[in-house]
């Protein structure tokens, strides 16, 4: 028996967050590319997806609808690949029937994410990427209640590019200084379109907004994501973009963001 | 009984677990949870009922994803249904997190006013009000950190507290998901007739899977769902006039949703960029660029909405 009280994080080296105040902006499109890179340069990683209402990783990593084991330390999460080196669990792993509604009220939230954060049997990871709803309520208060024992490196925001996203951008950003978590930075997804056709880019969703942000808070700025139907379609199928489309600027701005985190992370 | 305590951990006031649960330890009101008082349908509901009854349509926009576009319908909703200068419309925004209508409709930086009704919600227009949580925050910066507890009785003020008189049309904009806000406003709404859900998604799976759970959520609160509408559905380039499928309709979009679950399409909405550029700015898209086929989209779908909530009442 090697059960240790530090829970199943003990030999989990940095937990990042990914936060949005705004729905839609792609936190599980960064957090799955993020992870994707990562493993790219050969880090272990694991993705923590808390988005009771709607988990999109298990899609997003095609790893369909696993059944879940337990062993003595905990809840085995699913592995997408057979070298382990990118684990994963997601309520969506918990429902019987994937078009079922998690119609829950906070208290039962915040109950599940308490076990999800303790129980799990991360093993040993470099980076454990937690991807969460939009908002500031139950499910990231429950996180950080749960991670309090542990130490949570920071949190990585995403946004879109324009003033709508932004705006609720920037409430996240009090919610991290209230409850002290340090910004690791900022990331514009959906940042241009560059039309396969004529090569034109439109920016369909404004531009810089992102960046602006970064400055006003004074906040690091990662890098943008531009829109990528290559990438979308990825997503869809479940396919790695990291090895499909290496030359790719999308996957280009990807690993940079990833670079500057793990250098962030690293410096500590 | 207004603001019950909202101990960190309290499993609701009117939860099984109320005054029973560990966490109930210590609380002012534990007695009072556990005598089953709190468990009584919320008197609420009943003046709610009674203050909508002069309100001739409600309708509800949802979808189970973030960033498909629903506050953006939901303003145009709004912004077409007031175009008809006979019509009193309201736009309500019960996303307490997120409110992003205040921007959408130009009313950043306005406050609420209290009258002897009640909170006076804000004009956009003699026949268009507002009301979001927006107004009551301070700062832009301002972050509503609050447990559901706290978001449902902010929606039940919303409901019972605004004045907003002799109304034509109620649309109200929500967040992302299924859970304490869709509960409270489907919830609270129980005693009024609701005419039923607008549902937003985009074309592809990632969020139709999600969308797919809303309206399971639909159906086990039963509430009606006037038909789905598909937003970001495909780009134009201004310069070669080529489109491309940015959020490509893998599982074959709204379309075949619709189709599997005998639900109407109301329309697809392409992307544009200027829809952004006049959300951003406060605008409406609609009178920015009536001519653009995103505008015409937007017009047919709140016709057949019309349509739909004629044959109501």
């Amino acid at each position: 028996m090697e059960q240790n009280n530090d829970g199943s994080l003990a030999l989990v080296r940095h937990v990042v967050l990914v936060l949005s105040g705004k729905g839609g902006v792609g936190k599980s499109t960064i957090t799955t590319e993020l992870a994707l890179a990562l493993r790219h340069v050969g880090k272990k990683v694991g993705i923590l997806d808390v988005d009771l209402c709607g988990p999109s990783i298990p899609r997003m990593l095609s790893v369909g609808r696993p059944e879940v084991h337990q062993c003595d330390s905990g809840w085995v999460p699913v592995y997408t690949d057979a070298q382990k080196s990118l684990a994963l669990m997601s309520i969506g792993f918990l429902m019987e029937d994937p078009d079922e509604a998690v119609v829950w009220r906070g208290p039962k939230k915040t109950a599940l994410i308490g076990q999800f954060v303790s129980d799990v049997a991360w093993g040993e990871l470099d980076v454990l990427l937690v991807d969460t709803p939009p908002g500031t309520s139950d499910e990231h208060l429950a996180v950080l209640e749960s991670l309090k024992k542990h130490k949570v490196d920071g949190a990585v925001l995403v946004t879109t590019p324009q003033a709508v996203s932004t705006g609720d951008v920037r409430r996240e950003i009090t919610f991290c200084k209230k409850t002290g978590v340090r910004i690791l930075g900022i990331v514009e997804n959906m940042s241009g379109f560059v039309c396969p056709h004529c090569s034109e880019c439109s920016n369909i969703f404004s531009k810089g907004g992102g960046e602006e942000l970064a400055k006003l808070t004074g906040s690091v700025f990662l890098g943008s994501v531009p829109l990528d139907p290559l990438l979308s379609a990825s997503l869809e199928e479940g396919k790695d973009f990291t090895t499909s489309f290496p030359d790719s600027a999308t996957f280009g701005a990807i690993s940079s963001i990833s670079q500057s985190l793990l250098k962030s992370l690293e410096s500590d | 009984m207004e603001e019950m305590t909202q101990n960190d951990y309290c499993p609701g006031t009117s939860s099984e677990q109320a005054g029973k649960s560990a966490s109930c330890e210590g609380c002012p009101n534990q007695q009072l949870c556990a005598s089953g008082a709190t468990k009584a349908p919320d008197p609420a509901i009943a003046e709610i009922g009674e203050k909508l009854s002069v309100v001739k349509h409600k309708i509800l926009v949802l979808s189970g994803k973030g960033g498909v576009g629903k506050s953006t319908f939901s303003a145009h909703l709004a912004h077409c249904l007031a175009s008809d200068g006979t019509k009193e419309v309201a736009l309500l925004d019960v996303d307490i997190c997120g409110p992003s209508i205040p921007r959408i409709m130009g009313l950043e930086g306005e406050q609420v006013h209290q009258s002897g009704s009640g909170w006076s919600p804000v004009y956009v227009d003699d026949n268009l009000a507002v009301m979001s949580i927006g107004f009551l925050l301070s700062s832009p910066d301002d972050a509503v950190i609050w447990r559901g507890p706290k978001k449902n009785g902010m929606i039940k003020q919303f409901l019972r507290d605004v004045d907003w008189g002799e109304l034509d049309y109620l649309v109200i904009d929500t967040p992302p998901g299924t859970s304490d806000e869709h509960l409270s406003i489907v919830q609270y709404l129980s005693s009024t007739n609701v005419d039923g859900a607008v549902i937003i998604t985009t074309p592809q799976e990632v969020s139709l899977q999600d969308v797919r759970k809303e309206i399971r959520f639909c159906q086990k609160v039963k509430l009606p769902i006037i038909g789905v509408v598909e937003n970001m559905s495909g780009f134009m380039c201004p310069k070669c006039k080529n489109t491309s499928q940015i959020f490509p309709p893998t599982s074959g979009g709204a379309e075949k949703m619709c189709a599997d679950l005998n639900l109407p399409l109301l329309g697809k909405v392409p992307l544009d960029p200027r829809i952004g550029r006049s959300c951003d700015e406060g605008k409406s898209f609609l009178n920015e660029v009536p001519d653009s086929p995103a505008a015409e989209a937007y017009r047919r779908i709140v016709q057949s909405e019309l349509s739909f909530s004629a044959h109501f009442l």
